[in-house]
């Protein structure tokens, strides 16, 4: 019956909107935890950024500028980042990993003087692009999360507000116009009844009046047996 | 050296096989650096400059460049599908802004990052502008 069916649509829908919801504050959860350390690694890096660059300053004063150095040549890329995939309560997000693909670098770098400080130089911004990268990872993650929960939470305010009520309404209907059917049929029992009823009355009065009738004309349909009798022995006289 | 099961192999394997670094090209992303002459440098240094024959993975960008440059270098970079992150100078990206609101993407990822010239300023980032509104209610 179409009732039970919407019944357990609505079963289904009312636990499906209890599991987003349940998803959608797990979400709610990891997406703080998130903007946490956001704040926090982004505060460390402006500070990080700032030493890195002091020492490259540092490198600069005592090497000469070597910068065109650095940009010019063929190069590879030593440090490259991997994708993996991180799972938050079934939202895939993306994480950075640092890969050192061991390509060599110029390794000719202040070597007329000034090594050890481009040394420093190089491990600062080593640190800051580790930093950095987890930095990007944090955010892709923060912004993955941002889009799945705005998703989550309409599901589960398309649920709540539309489908839910929907679904009841459709309910509502089905149990009304089966109370309708419900009452019509005893109405119509009642009706049957009734003309049954009023049938064995008007029979029973039938019945009575015929008894009366034949009482005022005489004959008692009790009485009449010994006349009967009578009558029988009276065809019996004939008969013999 | 940690290395992901499976990764898309990228599109800049151009020439000699037999070059290791080359075959390395196929495991991981570049980090791709627009800013000036100090912060590309410091990267460079940090060994995540890569340059082919086509084309590299940095910008500096100085007084001469003009924000169209910078923009059509940000376009470039947010298409190829080598980069995986983008580290761009605040006030670079704050040049090029236009752009930035309008890029989508998850992949590559642009990371704001402060100059040597321009202390971090946090207002400015989009994304610690979310974070700030998701947090200012009760930072505790």
């Amino acid at each position: 019956m179409n009732q039970q069916v919407f019944k357990a649509k609505k079963k289904a829908a009312a636990s499906g909107h209890r599991l987003l919801k349940k998803k959608a504050d797990a979400l709610k959860a990891k997406f703080r935890d998130y903007a946490k350390a956001i704040a926090a690694t982004k505060g460390n890096m402006a500070q990080d950024t700032k030493d890195a660059f002091f020492s490259l300053t540092a490198a600069t004063y005592a090497a000469g500028d070597f910068s065109g150095k650095v940009r010019e040549g063929n190069m590879v890329a030593r440090i490259r980042v991997g994708a993996g995939v991180d799972n938050v309560a079934g939202v895939k997000l993306p994480v950075f990993t640092e890969i050192e693909t061991g390509a060599v670098g110029q390794e000719s770098l202040g070597l007329i003087g000034g090594g050890s400080k481009i040394a420093q130089s190089k491990e600062k911004f080593n640190a800051l692009l580790s930093s950095l990268i987890k930095l990007a990872s944090l955010q892709t993650s923060f912004v993955t999360l941002d889009e799945a929960m705005k998703v989550t939470n309409r599901r589960v305010n398309a649920l709540e507000n539309v489908t839910i009520p929907h679904i009841e309404g459709i309910l509502d209907y089905i149990s009304r116009e089966l109370d309708e059917l419900e009452r019509e049929d005893f109405t119509r029992l009642k009706k049957v009844q009734a003309s049954k009823e009023e049938r064995i009355k008007e029979e029973q009065k039938k019945k009575e009046a015929e008894a009366k009738g034949l009482k005022a004309a005489g004959i008692v349909p009790k009485s009449s047996n010994p006349i009967d009798l009578m009558g029988e022995e009276g065809e019996g006289d004939l008969l013999f | 050296m940690v290395r992901p099961p499976s990764f898309p192999p990228t599109s800049t394997i151009t020439s000699n096989p037999l070059n290791p670094s080359v075959l390395f090209q196929s495991e991981g992303k570049l980090v791709a650096v627009i800013g000036d002459e100090d912060t590309v440098t410091g990267f460079l240094l940090a060994g995540c400059g890569h340059r082919t024959a086509e084309s590299t993975n940095f910008l500096v960008v100085d007084e001469k460049v003009t924000p169209i440059v910078v923009e059509e270098k940000f376009r470039e970079f947010s298409t190829r599908t080598d980069i995986g992150i983008i580290l761009i100078n605040q006030h670079v990206a704050t040049n090029i802004r236009h752009v930035l609101k309008d890029y989508t993407e998850t992949i590559p990822t642009v990371l704001e990052i402060p100059s040597k010239d321009h202390p971090y300023d946090p207002e400015q980032d989009y994304i610690m502008q979310r974070v700030n509104m998701y947090l200012g209610g009760g930072q505790d």
